[in-house]
């Protein structure tokens, strides 16, 4: 059941590029950056209980490391680009989480959020290094060191590039169940739940937390590189409060509850987004007050809506691994 | 030198002024909802939006311009509507609920506040014109200061002692110190905690917004002004510890003098400077300054 499921998201997904228009297309793009992005994020925030609200930090560091590599020292290979993404993300993050996961609840939010307004501030202030607010370009990259620049862009984006971004996910969704699914995610959880109780049984709570504080920094900056070639360009905005608040918005509007609820979120966010935008320009209150219903009465999420009518079928509800 | 040290200290008062009435409302619904309210900056902006389009219609009623201070003022109490509709309407669903939905909620409170205000006065910048320099300047120590920038002072001033007042000495100010203090008990002695919580949240909102509608004359409206200047809060909360009115009384005193240092020294650092204390505070001594929350 769960494999034929799978099978059937993966046809669909392989098959976008050739049924749907380049729009559809390219719009899938960022839904595959989101949803790296995502599945680290939730690692912290659905396993483990730490909410982020800096999370833009290391969307910025990855996003701005394809686009020093690509436009400052030429090296045009996206593997590149992805490496030193997360190279750079765990080099940052090792000291930053090493002091937030001393908190927990608010206080972890408000200091991951000072940390990603401090990233933000550099980002804009420093324009000699950075761009400033105008931000830098990222040249189309390399593929698996094929050199594409003669292919069109839009060519580009819909045929080698979709395909790419699709592997990456893959690999990193493969990844993250593994790591959900370990000893390691378990703990996790027990943290999560009761983080007296997992340290009297002998899990070291901090230490944990903190490696959970790091992997996903590195698929922040991992979707963060992969955001960049789609527009050509990256700004300070990545960077800033209110895209940490749409990444926890994704994840509250699919469900934290469930393994790939934020992937859906993350979907149904751009694809809605792009949708309301289409006709009114005022996008924000349309979502302000979907978030707003979705955290008085469905904090599930939409996975916890579809999982509850489940249910409500009579059937067992199949909670794909969920952590509940 | 003494004249730009002076000059460098009173603009850092003026805005430490402003903040501290946005922090001020941060803390005081902080410190009895446990709620930390995103959407204080978007009461401020939303102060100052009205605060313009009072000023322009009292100017157009053809009432003497020497008086706009009070269509400001008169503008940011009616801006405060916006706090009791979104206290009963969203706020009270969530009270028992835990702290990450409270913040996400008062974020999506951000997002529709920052486009209803686009589909009602635009994308463009409004102003007062050139009412700022109506009182004219005076000249303190060799530095020129406008008249209207002592004014915001001394209200700041004026609304600290105020609050001061009434939270040592009113019988509503000591209701709300024993809720922040113990919400059950407080509940258990007979207070109305739904009828306290609209009043302490639309406290929270008319400090807000009256601390917008009094920056804009000195500045102009702009639609991200919101969600700018609630990070400045909320360095000015932590750094003064959350929940503690004196902490926010400082906070934006160290927050308001630093910024206009860095500015007038090493633009680069503004807010780098800033958040780089904030993290030193939050790692050294997380209860803030004066804060008596647990962490």
């Amino acid at each position: 059941m769960r494999a034929a499921g799978l099978a059937v998201v993966a046809a669909v997904i392989l098959s976008v590029p050739f049924v749907a228009g380049d729009f559809h297309t390219t719009l899938m793009l960022p839904f595959f950056a989101y949803s790296v992005i995502l599945l680290g994020f939730n690692l912290l925030f659905g396993y483990t209980g730490l909410l982020s609200f800096g999370h833009s930090l290391f969307i910025g560091i990855g996003a701005y490391a394809a686009a020093f590599l690509t436009s400052k020292f030429g090296v045009m290979h996206l593997e590149a680009s992805l490496l030193a993404a997360a190279a750079a993300a765990g080099l940052v993050a090792a000291p930053i989480g090493a002091l937030c996961v001393r908190y927990v609840k608010i206080y972890f939010a408000m200091l991951t959020l000072a940390f990603g307004m401090l990233f933000y501030s550099f980002l804009l202030k420093f324009y000699f290094v950075t761009g400033g607010d105008e931000g830098m370009r990222v040249l189309q990259p390399f593929l698996l060191a094929f050199d594409l620049s003669a292919m069109p862009k839009i060519r580009f984006l819909t045929g080698p590039y979709y395909y790419y971004s699709v592997a990456v996910l893959a690999v990193a969704t493969f990844v993250m169940w593994r790591i959900v699914s370990s000893p390691f995610g378990l703990c996790l959880r027990s943290i999560r739940d009761n983080p007296n109780k997992a340290e009297f049984l002998g899990v070291s709570v901090k230490r944990y937390r903190w490696y959970a504080f790091m992997i996903s920094a590195v698929y922040a900056a991992v979707g963060g590189a992969l955001l960049g070639p789609t527009t050509g360009q990256v700004d300070p905005n990545l960077a800033y409060w209110t895209h940490s608040g749409n990444i926890v918005f994704m994840t509250l509007l699919g469900g934290f509850a469930n393994f790939f609820g934020p992937l859906v979120g993350a979907l149904v966010f751009i694809f809605l987004q792009d949708t309301v935008m289409s006709v009114v320009p005022y996008w924000r209150f349309v979502f302000g007050a979907i978030l707003a219903f979705l955290v008085i009465f469905a904090p599930g999420g939409l996975m916890g809506l579809l999982d509850a009518q489940v249910a409500r079928w009579g059937e067992k509800a199949r909670h794909v691994g969920a952590p509940t | 030198m003494m004249s730009h040290i002076l000059n460098v200290l009173l603009s850092g008062v003026f805005h430490a002024s402003i903040l501290f009435l946005v922090a001020a409302g941060l803390q005081v619904v902080f410190g009895v909802q446990k709620i930390f309210n995103l959407a204080c900056g978007s009461f401020y902006a939303l102060g100052a939006y009205v605060g313009v389009s009072f000023v322009q219609a009292f100017l157009r009623a053809g009432l003497p311009p020497e008086l706009f201070v009070l269509a400001l003022v008169a503008g940011g109490l009616c801006a405060a509507v916006v706090g009791p509709v979104v206290e009963r309407g969203l706020l009270r669903f969530v009270y028992d609920r835990d702290e990450t939905f409270q913040l996400l909620l008062t974020f999506a409170v951000v997002l529709m506040l920052e486009d209803a205000i686009r589909m009602v006065w635009g994308t463009s910048p409004l102003s007062t014109g050139g009412l700022y320099l109506l009182y004219g300047q005076v000249r303190i120590l060799g530095v020129t200061v406008p008249v209207y920038n002592l004014i915001v002072i001394g209200a700041g001033l004026l609304i600290a002692l105020l609050i001061g007042y009434m939270l040592t000495r009113t019988k509503f100010g000591r209701i709300i110190r024993a809720a922040a203090d113990n919400r059950e008990m407080a509940e258990a002695l007979g207070v109305d905690m739904p009828w306290m919580y609209v009043r302490v949240f639309t406290l929270g909102t008319v400090l807000g917004t009256v601390g917008g509608a009094l920056v804009i004359p000195a500045t102009a409206t702009m639609t991200e002004m919101g969600i700018e200047l609630i990070v400045e809060a909320f360095a000015v909360v932590v750094i003064g510890g959350l929940g503690s009115m004196r902490g926010a009384f400082v906070g934006a005193l160290v927050v308001g003098i630093l910024r206009s240092i860095a500015i007038s020294t090493y633009p680069e650092l503004e807010m780098l400077l800033i958040y780089l204390i904030v993290i030193a505070v939050l790692v050294l001594k997380p209860r803030g300054l004066f804060g008596e929350v647990g962490v």
